[in-house]
């Protein structure tokens, strides 16, 4: 599979959108390097705002940018983005449903051999815990930039989970993807994989060995978390009876904390959440905590095994 | 204790060698502002703080706060040679199943006081331990070296007034003032300046010096343990990735690791002093 940088996709949208959009500015916490950012302030130096290690100050700045009519995309690494200025982002940004967006590189298990301070596994459940806020996980570098031009166009707080590099690309360009209903990576009756970010392209391979062995299994890459396509999900509850979740995030209170709220209250049908199962991890690299945490092509094809019925 | 200069001098380059060693073999890390504690951590832990290697848990021990947590391998480097775990575990810096974190963690590691990496919160977690200190009629003394980019986040200023208002004398917090951080320099990215006065305002008593400087270090740990109802913070003017050539002052050294060959050559610099 061929793959990508998510995080330079993004800064490489910020520039596109900059463009386009004079009212954008970006605002950074001395990480421009890491989160690509630096590609914008080069383009547009007096749009690009570097507030120091200091993100809850950068996210309430955003907040006054908003309320004079700016789009402003607050960037931070994901961890500190989502917890170092929650209470910014709620109170500052949420309550007022101003303008701002969050752009979060290194989501997940990404930032791997820093260890715990570094991963993020419970952002996207502090993020859809806030009333106004649109919470986005693209799956690649194509979805990513979809996810921040889809940001701009939308009036309203958005938070954006972003990887790091060289995920696998799932999407030729960026009109391709569906970012309210999510895409369909894969079709079949026998059960239903619904998942998002890093883990969509595993959802993906499981599902094409698994055709081998005679299951028909569809795949549905989600980028909008919330509000999570209620109809789509339901649809799929129908169809497939059964449906696993996948995703780099705790097992409380992400995708599939949406997914069993929306089914659940609907159309019940037996849930399967596959995530890590709420601990910190250890430095390691990538690919050792996602085994760690079993989000692994081969665990996803025991897993749907398991749960046929 | 030892405080022979020479023996402290010695021990810096075992310490940098230590440390550019563990980094290479992460092939990721933080060296630069690792490299620039050397002599503040080494100073600490050979000729200042009353530790016990063979008891880390004893609760009349000295506290050490790495808030600038990414510079870790300074710290672990300090901990294996002075006996807290085998020198050959710094090779498992970062890696899978291994106790030393990317980022100190305090459930790991043997010595280490405090888990740190989010930028800001150690003064904070200092002061905390330095007032329980007070409250339980202890004399041990809490330690907490902060980075100079870490002084951006509002947290530290917010603890910095609470130290002052309780009067902690028995905390010391030192800024390893490098004047980088990641994105560049502080003028570039936050101005500091004037770093004394600021802290002045905020009631500390500021003692500024040259932070490889064994004799200065020394004798600002003296001044500040002698320095009653107030906090003592040292400003130690340092270099970022001091002790090799083509790491001094680049912030692209911040978060690189070196490769074999880069690690040789700096491993031949510090040896003889270039
Ligand atoms: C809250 C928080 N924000 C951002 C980071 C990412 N980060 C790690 S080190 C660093 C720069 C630190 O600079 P400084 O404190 O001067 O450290 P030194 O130069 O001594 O290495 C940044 C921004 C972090 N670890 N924590």
């Amino acid at each position: 599979m061929q793959t990508a940088s998510m995080r330079t996709a993004y800064g490489e949208a910020l520039v596109e959108a900059g463009r386009e959009n004079k009212n954008i500015v970006v605002l950074e916490a001395d990480l421009s390097k890491a989160t690509k950012t630096s590609l914008f302030a080069k383009a547009f130096p007096e749009r690009f705002f570097n507030i120091g290690i200091a993100e809850q100050n950068m996210m309430s700045m955003a907040a006054g940018f908003a309320t004079c009519g700016k789009v402003p995309f607050a960037t931070a690494l994901a961890v500190f983005a989502s917890m170092r200025a929650l209470e910014q982002v709620r109170t500052s940004v949420c309550i007022g449903n101003l303008n701002v967006k969050i752009g979060a590189p290194y989501g997940g298990l990404a930032t791997a051999e820093n260890g715990p301070t570094h991963q993020c596994i419970s952002d996207i459940n502090m993020m859809r815990g806030l009333p106004n806020m649109t919470v986005l996980a693209p799956s690649d570098a194509v979805s990513c930039k979809a996810c921040v031009h889809w940001a701009v166009k939308h009036k309203g707080p958005v938070y954006i989970r972003i990887l790091r590099d060289g995920e696998p690309v799932l999407y030729e360009k960026k009109e391709d993807v569906n970012i309210e209903n999510g895409n369909r990576l894969h079709e079949g009756n026998d059960m239903a994989i619904i998942c998002n970010g890093f883990t969509s392209h595993m959802a993906l391979q499981a599902a094409e060995e698994l055709t081998k062995e005679g299951m028909h299994v569809t795949v549905h890459d989600i980028f909008c978390i919330k509000p999570i396509a209620a109809d789509v999900i339901l649809d799929i509850a129908q169809k497939c009876k059964r449906i696993i979740t996948v995703e780099e995030h705790n097992i409380y209170g992400g995708l599939g904390s949406a997914v069993a709220e929306v089914i659940s209250q609907s159309r019940p049908v037996p849930l399967k959440i596959m995530g890590v199962n709420d601990y910190f991890s250890d430095s390691g690299s990538h690919k050792d905590l996602l085994e760690r945490a079993g989000l692994t092509v081969e665990n996803i094809i025991r897993q749907v095994k398991d749960f046929v019925e | 204790m030892e405080k022979d200069i020479q023996f402290l001098k010695d021990t810096a380059k075992e310490l940098r060698k230590n440390i550019l060693k563990m980094v290479c073999a992460a092939c990721s890390g933080h060296p630069g502002g690792a490299l620039s504690a050397a002599e503040i951590i080494t100073a600490l832990y050979y000729g200042e703080m009353h530790v016990d290697p063979k008891n880390p848990q004893d609760p009349d021990r000295d506290r050490f706060i790495l808030s600038k947590g990414h510079t870790c391998p300074v710290l672990y480097s300090v901990l294996a040679m002075k006996g807290y775990f085998p020198l050959e575990e710094l090779q498992t810096l970062r890696k899978i199943n291994g106790r030393l974190q990317g980022h100190p963690d305090m459930n790991k590691t043997p010595g280490v006081d405090s888990t740190a990496g989010s930028l800001g919160n150690g003064l904070s977690i200092g002061i905390g331990m330095a007032l329980m200190a007070k409250l339980d009629k202890k004399s041990y003394r809490t330690y907490v070296l902060l980075g100079c980019g870490e002084l951006n986040e509002g947290l530290i200023w917010e603890a910095a007034m609470a130290a002052a208002k309780f009067k902690i004398d028995n905390l010391l917090a030192i800024v390893d003032y490098n004047r980088l951080q990641l994105d560049g320099t502080n003028d570039e990215v936050m101005p500091l300046e004037p770093l004394a006065d600021k802290w002045k305002a905020f009631n500390w008593n500021v003692i500024t010096i040259d932070g490889h400087d064994f004799n200065q270090i020394l004798g600002a740990f003296r001044k500040a343990g002698e320095t009653v109802n107030q906090p003592t913070v040292i400003i130690a003017n340092t270099v970022k990735g001091k002790g090799v050539s083509f790491m001094e002052n680049k912030v692209d050294w911040h978060g690189k690791a070196p490769n074999k060959e880069q690690l040789e050559t700096a491993l031949r610099e510090i040896e003889n002093d270039i």
